[in-house]
C-alpha cells in the first residue's frame, strides 16, 4: 500500500477479499432488522480480526479463508438461515485456536 | 488373531491357480490384476515378518500435512515410521494406526474400509486410489507417500474440497426421468439384458480419483464436468428405462466444454480402483452424438441438391 498518488490500486486478491465482504452485507440485509445488525458485526470483526493478524503475503491462508467465506456466504444467503450464531461459533473457535 | 488370519488366508490362496483365485471377477481382468496385487503383498509382509531384523519391518510414510489454524505454518511431508507385522495390510490400516497411535491430528475421510464407499481417496505413491483397497508396499527401502487429491483445495491434511465435483455429479440430473407413469402404477421394469448393459456403470463410487486425475479437469475444474460425471452421464443415458437420453446429451454436448473438453488421456482409465472405464463411456457418448447429429444434418439437406447434380 505503498502507493502515495492517486488512489490505491488493488490487487486481485484484495478486490477478491472486499467483493466478499459486500457480498456479506448484502446477504444481510435479506435478514429481519435486529438479526442484520448482529450478522454485520460479526462480519466486520471477523474481517478486522484476519486483516490485522494475517500476514499480507501469507496467499495460501487468504485462499483458504475466501473459498471458506464463499461457502458460508452461500450458507447465509438461502432464505432459510436466519442468523449467524454458526459462524460466531466458528470466528470464536479460530480466535481461540491461532492466539 | 488377524496375523493367523492373514497367514492362514495365504496358505490357502497359494493353493489355488491363478485363475480360481477370484472366481468372482471372471472377465474383469483389471479387477483380478487389483486381486492378485493384494494377495502378493500379503505375501510378502509375511517374509518381512520373518526377518529378525527390526530396522527392515519399518516402513516409512510421507505425509502431507497442512492446518487452517496454524495459518503461518507451510505445507509439508511428515515422516511416520510403522512396524508392518502389526498393523494391517492396507494403506487406510496404516493411517488409522498413525491416527490412533501417534498423531490423533492427522485428518482424512474414511468410512467403509472396503471400497464401497469412495470416502478415503487420496493420492498414493503418485496414484490416484482409494487407500482401502491400496496395499501397503512392503518394501521397507523407501518411504511411501501419501498426498491428498491432486489440483484440488485442500481443507486440512488429506481432505481436499468436494463441493464443485458434487455439484457437476448433481448437474447431470442423476436420478430416472421419464415421460409417462409405470405401467403397473408401482415400478419400472427392465429385462436382464437392458440391466446387463449398466454393468461397469452402475458401480461408480464417485471417490473422485478420475476426475483429480484428469489434465482437462485440472484445467478447466469450473467448465468441464471431469469423468465421475460423464461416466454417470453415461450410466443414465443408456439405461432403457430413461426416457430423456437425447436430451441429456444434447445438453452434455451443445458446447465445446462440457464433454468435448475430454481429450481422452485416459488417465480415468488408468487409475480408477473400481477398474471401471470413464474414457470408453464418454467416447461412447462422442459417437453416439456426432452420429446422430450427421444424420440429422443429413435429414435437414434441402432435397432438389441430388436432382441438380
Amino acid at each position: 500500500m505503498g502507493a502515495s498518488s492517486g488512489p490505491r490500486r488493488l490487487s486481485g486478491m484484495q478486490k477478491q477479499v472486499l467483493a466478499l465482504y459486500r457480498g456479506f452485507l448484502r446477504a444481510a440485509r435479506s435478514k429481519p432488522a435486529e438479526e442484520r445488525k448482529q450478522i454485520e458485526s460479526v462480519v466486520c470483526s471477523e474481517f478486522r480480526k484476519n486483516s490485522k493478524q494475517v500476514d499480507r503475503k501469507n496467499f495460501i491462508y487468504i485462499e483458504y479463508l475466501l473459498r471458506r467465506g464463499k461457502k458460508q456466504l452461500d450458507q447465509l444467503k438461502s432464505p432459510d438461515t436466519v442468523g449467524l450464531s454458526s459462524l460466531s461459533v466458528d470466528s470464536s473457535r479460530t480466535r481461540g485456536s491461532s492466539s | 488373531m488377524s496375523r493367523n488370519l492373514i497367514k492362514e488366508g495365504v496358505k490357502k490362496m497359494g493353493r489355488l491357480t491363478k485363475s480360481e483365485r477370484f472366481p468372482i471377477l471372471e472377465g474383469h481382468p483389471i479387477g483380478q490384476q487389483h486381486g492378485e496385487a493384494a494377495v502378493e503383498s500379503v505375501g510378502n509382509l509375511k517374509k518381512v515378518m520373518k526377518l529378525s531384523d527390526k530396522d527392515k519391518k519399518r516402513k516409512e510414510f510421507r505425509i502431507y500435512r497442512w492446518n487452517p489454524d496454524n495459518p503461518n505454518q507451510k505445507p509439508f511431508l511428515q515422516s511416520f515410521f510403522l512396524d508392518l507385522p502389526s498393523c494391517g495390510p492396507m494403506v487406510l490400516d496404516a493411517l488409522q494406526k498413525i491416527k490412533g497411535g501417534e498423531d490423533s491430528s492427522l485428518s482424512y475421510r474414511r468410512s467403509c474400509r472396503e471400497g464401497i464407499c469412495g470416502s478415503c481417496s487420496m493420492n498414493i505413491d503418485g496414484v490416484n486410489t482409494v487407500a482401502c483397497l491400496k496395499p501397503i508396499d512392503t518394501d521397507t527401502s523407501k518411504p511411501t507417500t501419501i498426498t491428498p487429491l491432486p489440483h484440488m483445495f485442500v481443507i486440512k491434511d488429506l481432505v481436499v474440497d468436494l463441493t464443485n465435483f458434487y455439484q457437476q455429479y448433481k448437474s447431470i440430473e442423476p436420478w430416472l426421468k421419464t415421460r409417462k407413469p409405470p405401467p403397473d402404477e408401482r415400478e419400472y421394469r427392465q429385462t436382464p439384458e437392458d440391466r446387463k448393459k449398466l454393468d461397469g456403470l452402475y458401480e461408480c463410487i464417485l471417490c473422485a480419483c478420475c476426475s483429480t486425475s484428469c489434465p482437462s479437469y485440472w484445467w478447466n475444474p469450473e467448465e468441464f464436468l471431469g469423468p465421475a460425471a460423464l461416466l454417470h452421464a453415461y450410466r443414465w443415458i443408456s439405461d432403457s428405462r430413461d426416457e430423456f437420453a437425447d436430451e441429456r446429451l444434447q445438453a452434455l454436448a451443445e458446447d465445446q466444454r462440457r464433454l468435448y473438453r475430454c481429450r481422452t488421456i485416459r488417465n480415468c482409465t488408468a487409475c480408477c480402483p473400481k477398474s471401471l472405464n470413464p474414457a470408453n463411456a464418454i467416447n461412447k457418448m462422442k459417437t453416439r452424438h456426432l452420429t446422430e447429429r450427421t444424420r440429422e444434418d443429413l435429414e435437414a439437406e434441402p432435397e432438389p441438391r441430388f436432382g441438380q447434380a
